[in-house]
């Protein structure tokens, strides 16, 4: 059994921390089996980010590198990865569980007679076999379980392991010729909210989750959406969090309500939107049951702040709930940290 | 002029309670066929998606492949054909969450390639980014490679039909981003994530006239034999990851706040 680590170089030549993470968690699985691995990079220009990593404890370094592989589209990616996984013939294939290799690797294993699973959370070797972990039901239920096909193409989720630390090194690596079709497809660009206004921080410590709440009448019978606004960007500005949101909140817009302009359903976490993680989580005017609270599941510390002392986001998913008003909470906690 | 196929299925209704069992050919749900279901949210945007841009080019066809238990594909459907026009391309067989994608794909993609006179040239190939249940995000790529596409995109939130006939996609990326593409045109290959359309309110006139198309599906459904291929499950549970949550009442606001930012400055 030989064991492949694809990952792709990001814009500036360097590896995503999604990927070291990947890495760490493919070093400590191929040691586990007692196999060999391979590491498989392509971007631009991959060279320097296979020397970042050269002392990893891979025994191959494959690349393929060019203009065309800087971009994220699924034919030359597709391409790609499969000429590298063909170049190393390996058997499981692990890759960082990015928005570029989920969109292509089921179709590399097929490409590859394989299979491929994503959303990998756990990766072990059981019986000289890789047996892995992934959520089911959108997170509602874990299930652990083995393929028998080969090669077996794996999307690791972020967070399985601590990004791979090491010393940098020469990897001597193997540039892969790959000759691509010209292209139907060209990204060109992206968009994103204005830097002030970009509510959504992978990166971030806190994931802090508004709910429906927010925009309902308070306690003086009035609804305040735009003090909501301004106490919550405050927050995110001050605390450089991370804004989720429930469905209900997200939802408001298209029902007519008062909604939050800064919202959108990228911000939506649980049962049909992200699942983030993040090692702490402030929820506040959240209400619901199980289902909508999956986007907790990843969080580390949780915290809550709730009017009602029996949410369903807060009793038993939360470590602390403050049975108060977010309103004048957050008010406070702003002041502190401004 | 588009030929638009969207593949969909069935989830159980979210708000239902869900526990694992043990069955002949795998892991399952409790009551399974109890459940009530619901068409899978992201493919119901999909779908919604492609009624909107078949409205928009006259000619255009959608079509929605649909892959479940005969019984709860027609339960579902009283619904749906309500929704918006589509001619339904129904099998029988199983939409678990614990069934293999490539399966489900080989049967899906079996069926799209016996519509009649299908023009690859034409196609449109959408559904969800992932289902509900799953969740993997790997069947429409894979219908995508059976049926020789290789321009796909996935988490799509917006496709716009520019001037010259090529088509303008975002797809999500990381960090609250849409990576922008131009595509020359179809086929291609489109998993949708919310999009940007509302339900459409039910509306009994398209509802009667999808059901004219539907019955007659559901009565000539082929059985699809999907399982869970070469997968050996060894443990399926429900999280047990329940906190003991401290309730913390009658404290002034200052006082959380100050316990509030000293946690959030914590290591």
């Amino acid at each position: 059994m030989s064991t492949l680590f694809l990952a792709h170089t990001e814009a500036d030549g360097t590896l995503a921390k999604a990927a070291l993470e990947a890495l760490a968690a493919t070093v400590q699985f191929a040691a586990a089996l007692g196999t060999p691995f391979s590491v498989g990079l392509i971007g631009d220009n991959p060279g320097p980010a296979a020397d970042a990593i050269a002392s990893c404890g891979a025994t191959r370094f494959l690349t393929i590198s060019g203009a065309a592989f800087a971009q994220a589209r699924y034919a030359s990616d597709a391409a790609a990865a499969e000429a590298l996984c063909r170049a190393a013939a390996a058997t499981v294939v692990t890759v960082p569980a990015t928005s570029r290799w989920n969109r292509v690797l089921p179709g590399v294993a097929h490409r590859l007679g394989g299979r491929a699973d994503t959303h990998v959370t756990g990766l072990a070797a059981a019986a000289g076999q890789p047996q892995v972990s992934r959520w089911f039901y959108r997170q509602r239920m874990e299930a652990t379980f083995t393929r028998s096909t080969r090669p077996w193409l794996l999307a690791l989720e972020g967070g399985i392991a601590p990004a791979w630390q090491g010393a940098a090194g020469c990897a001597h690596a193997e540039a892969v010729a790959l000759t691509l079709p010209a292209p139907r497809t060209s990204v060109v660009g992206f968009q994103a909210p204005a830097s002030d206004q970009q509510t959504i921080r992978p990166d971030a410590d806190l994931l802090f989750v508004t709910g429906a709440g927010w925009t309902k009448k308070q306690a003086d019978g009035q609804v305040k959406v735009g003090e909501a606004g301004t106490l919550i960007l405050d927050f995110l500005r001050l605390s450089r969090s991370s804004l989720g949101s429930t469905k209900s909140l997200v939802d408001l817009g298209g029902e007519g309500q008062a909604i939050l302009p800064f919202l959108s359903h990228l911000n939506q976490v649980g049962q049909t939107g992200s699942t983030p993680r993040h090692a702490k989580g402030l929820a506040t005017c959240c209400h619901g049951e199980e289902p909508h609270t999956v986007g907790w599941r990843f969080i580390g510390e949780r915290r809550a702040i709730s009017l009602d002392a029996n949410c369903g986001w807060a009793r038993g998913k939360a470590d602390i709930l403050y049975v108060a008003d977010a309103f004048a909470v957050m008010k406070k906690v702003n002041e502190l940290l401004g | 002029m588009y030929t638009i196929i969207v593949c969909g299925s069935l989830v159980p209704d979210p708000l239902q309670t869900l526990e694992p069992i043990s069955g002949p050919s795998g892991p399952a749900l409790k009551n399974e066929m109890m459940l009530p279901a619901w068409l899978d949210p992201w493919a119901g945007h999909a779908l919604y998606e492609a009624a909107n841009l078949a409205a928009h080019h006259p000619g255009s066809k959608v079509w929605l492949v649909c892959l479940g238990p005969k019984a709860k594909l027609q339960q579902v459907m009283m619904t749906v054909a309500q929704k918006v026009p589509f001619e339904l391309i129904a099998l029988d067989g199983s939409a678990g969450g614990f069934t293999d994608a490539a399966e489900t794909a080989a049967a899906l993609a079996d069926a799209i390639s016996a519509i009649p006179g299908l023009d690859l040239s034409k196609l449109l190939l959408c559904g969800g980014w992932e289902s509900a249940s799953r969740g993997a995000g790997a069947t429409l790529q894979l219908v995508g490679e059976r049926l020789g596409i290789t321009d796909q995109f996935q988490g799509v939130d917006s496709l716009t039909i520019e001037p010259d006939g090529s088509l303008r996609i975002l797809e999500r990326v990381e960090g609250g981003k849409h990576q922008v593409s131009v595509c020359t045109g179809p086929p291609a290959v489109l998993g949708w994530a919310t999009g940007n359309l509302p339900e459409p309110r039910n509306n009994p006139q398209v509802g009667m006239a999808n059901m004219r198309g539907i019955m007659p599906a559901l009565q000539k459904a082929k059985p699809a034999a999907v399982g869970t291929g070469d997968i050996t499950f060894t443990a399926v549970s429900l999280p047990t990851q329940t906190r003991a949550t401290q309730v913390i009442k009658d404290l002034p606001p200052e006082q959380i706040a100050a316990d509030l930012v000293a946690w959030i400055k914590s290591e």
